[in-house]
């Protein structure tokens, strides 16, 4: 029978199946972070338990750390969090995992450590406590978000309890146009679909436009599968994909990357494969979004006006009724008249290389407009050190940006990074809720290239505009 | 884990749709290394306002429904992140059921793992559920695990579903690691031929 990519990763994992489907799925690769292991942890330890596979487990604090340039000084953490990640750094120790400390120059957001060092590899089924896992689903890997139950699952047997999601195709066919960016493609599947679309799938992305992304693009869309609310999406390996891999610290080499390659190159969906249910967008109809509301389905392009609760129906109507109250829009105004306070680049979803060369190319010569706040804060240790080989850090401290050092900072808000009430924000995350950048905050999420339009104008602004 | 068979409460309506999980929990109460004791914080930024006074309007906060132990929420309840911490907090403060149109798929799977069973209804039967909780005090519900009805204060039933495996687990209260621990062998197996096949993971 013809199988999709997602069917071929499940049947090459599933170590046992019960009479209901229920299956027992084998887990190559567990990322771990400070905020959703402790309990995991602690739970092995109550029952006698240990991690079966430490040398496929890696560790890296990345939520709670703070990322001013004085972090080594342990008092830029709150008691609270730097318990938490000390409790990650013993944990680590005591279980023999692999680990980044906030002290070693890899160090950096789990989601961008995992494919810089080379633990995300085709075809792997790749895990954390952390719903932007997804992410990882770029290689042509299943990787999902788990509760802190699953975590303890995985450390103590390797394997997830599961059972199979269905098949959903999103293809972006054509190709993207100028000042459009993957950040775009991945908001307008979530405006198409709704942030339960996904719900019950795995999604496979796949069409021209996609395969002209980098695996930095890549990455960015199949970080945002979850708002969308599919388990994971993917992308089938292809070339770009195996010279991102080749040469990783831990990626396979020599006659071991030969097998591994020619297994990759079977890793993309047969032709007669069913999907249950087909999204298609045609590149060239992608403008350069932003949200306007407190879910990341309330995306619209940037030429848009605010729209009116009446525009909705069922729930919505009293949930966009909250989201405008929440957010300080009026319906009509038009999305390029709202003025910001903030602007803040990086996260998981776009805290990688290719991110902060797009902010620098829009940002040379120019300056971060007065009175703003902006701040970039690279993905990882290594990302931010390329960035200063590159002349891009000194192009972003020229325009006056704050120029940090990495963690999840602003997308959370689980460290000192945190907006006030009511400070609007332009962030290039993942999550627009309610309170998410910080009790009050308001938060519009767009491409790296739309918040470097924003910073230099201080609104929301059409990055093609900008010339 | 608790062991659910039946569950008699107050059922609270909260028919805001896409209820996320930086609403059932918000960051700042992650920094915890218990899974305990999050109850208080549960709905934080709409149960109280900045200076921790309770907002009145705030459904948990009525006095009708401030013992609820089942909500009835509006569609895509959970959304957002995998912090089992929201779990965590509504168990910790009571409610051992959610009812909705739909879930969050990890909010979803992460009740199961701590004793709180999530129903997915039709939106008819979600609608007359939250008329039901309505009534405030009155709206006590009836959820029965073994048979897989809910009871309302009109005396009607509503029948619903979920997978048996999770329906076992939660009747008796199953630890999953425990379960798969069994499974010892299948896992050495397959891990020994798949050293050999994809030597490389």
């Amino acid at each position: 029978m013809a199988k999709t990519l997602y069917d071929k990763i499940w049947d090459a994992h599933v170590v046992h199946e019960a009479d209901d489907g229920t299956c027992l799925l084998y887990i190559d690769r567990h990322l771990v972070h400070e905020v959703t292991s402790p309990q995991a942890f602690e739970g092995l330890r109550m029952t006698g338990r240990t991690v079966r596979a430490p040398e496929k487990t890696i560790a890296v604090p990345d939520h709670n750390v703070p990322t001013t340039l004085d972090r080594a000084n342990a008092a830029t953490m709150t008691e609270d969090s730097r318990i938490q990640v000390d409790a990650l750094d013993s944990n680590a120790k005591e279980f023999g995992i692999h680990y980044y400390p906030v002290s070693d120059v890899r160090q950096g957001i789990v989601h961008i450590v995992g494919p810089e060092q080379g633990w995300t590899l085709p075809g792997m089924t790749v895990v954390c406590g952390d719903s932007h896992t997804a992410t990882h689903g770029a290689f042509g890997s299943l990787a999902h978000g788990i509760g802190t139950s699953e975590v303890e699952h995985v450390l103590a047997t390797q394997t997830l309890i599961q059972k199979k999601s269905k098949n959903m195709k999103v293809e972006i066919t054509g190709h993207l146009l100028p000042g459009v960016t993957a950040k775009d493609i991945t908001m307008a599947v979530i405006g198409a679909t709704g942030t339960a679309g996904g719900t019950g799938y795995v999604i496979e992305y796949c069409g021209t436009a996609i395969e002209d992304l980098s695996m930095e693009g890549r990455m960015t869309v199949c970080n945002m599968a979850i708002e969308g609310g599919a388990r994971a999406g993917l992308i089938a390996p292809d070339e770009k994909t195996f010279a991102y891999c080749l040469g990783r610290p831990h990626a396979p080499k020599g006659a071991a990357w030969e097998a591994a390659l020619t297994y990759w190159k079977t890793l993309s969906t047969d032709e007669d494969a069913h999907f249950d249910k087909v999204l298609t967008i045609k590149g060239e109809d992608i403008a350069p979004l932003v949200t306007w509301g407190t879910s990341p389905e309330d995306v619209l392009p940037i030429t848009a006006i605010v729209p009116s609760p009446e525009d909705f129906t069922g729930g919505k109507v009293e949930a966009v009724r909250r989201s405008l109250a929440y957010m300080g829009l009026t319906p009509g105004q038009k999305l390029s008249d709202v003025a910001i306070d903030t602007v803040f680049i990086g996260s998981c979803t776009n805290g990688r290389i290719e991110d902060l060369r797009e902010v620098a190319a829009i940002m040379k010569g120019k300056k971060v407009k007065d009175g703003l706040r902006a701040m970039v804060v690279p993905g990882s240790g290594l990302v931010r050190a390329q960035a200063e080989e590159e002349g891009i850090a000194d192009i972003l401290i020229e325009a006056g940006f704050e120029w940090r050092m990495a963690g999840c900072s602003m997308c959370l808000a689980m460290n000192p990074d945190q907006l006030a009430p009511e400070e609007r924000c332009i962030s290039t995350s993942n999550r627009n809720f309610e309170g998410r950048q910080g009790r009050g905050g308001r938060t519009h999420l767009a491409s790296p290239a739309m918040a470097a339009a924003a910073a230099i104008t201080g609104r929301l602004t059409d990055v093609r505009e900008l010339g | 884990m608790e062991k659910f068979t039946t569950l008699e409460g107050v059922a609270a309506p909260m028919p805001l749709v896409n209820i996320d999980t930086d609403m059932i929990i918000p960051k700042q109460f992650l920094k915890t290394i218990k899974r305990t004791g999050l109850g208080k914080n549960l709905f934080d930024e709409m149960r109280f306002d900045q200076d921790g006074n309770e907002i009145e309007d705030f459904v948990l906060n009525k006095p009708a429904y401030r013992e609820a132990k089942i909500l009835v929420a509006g569609d895509n309840f959970g959304c957002g992140s995998s912090r089992e911490h929201a779990p965590w907090a509504l168990a910790d403060f009571g409610i051992r059921c959610v009812i909705s149109t739909s879930f969050a798929d990890i909010f979803f799977n992460n009740c199961f793992k701590n004793g709180i069973l999530p129903i997915v209804l039709p939106q008819s039967e979600v609608d007359k559920l939250m008329d039901d909780a309505t009534r405030g005090a009155n709206a006590v519900v009836t959820v029965d695990l073994v048979n897989q009805t809910i009871s309302g204060p009109d005396g009607g039933t509503i029948a619903f579903d979920i997978e048996p495996f999770r329906k076992h687990c939660l009747l008796n209260g199953l630890d999953d690691i425990g379960l798969t621990m069994q499974k010892a062998a299948s896992i050495d197996s397959f891990e020994a031929q798949y050293k050999t096949a994809a030597p490389w993971i």
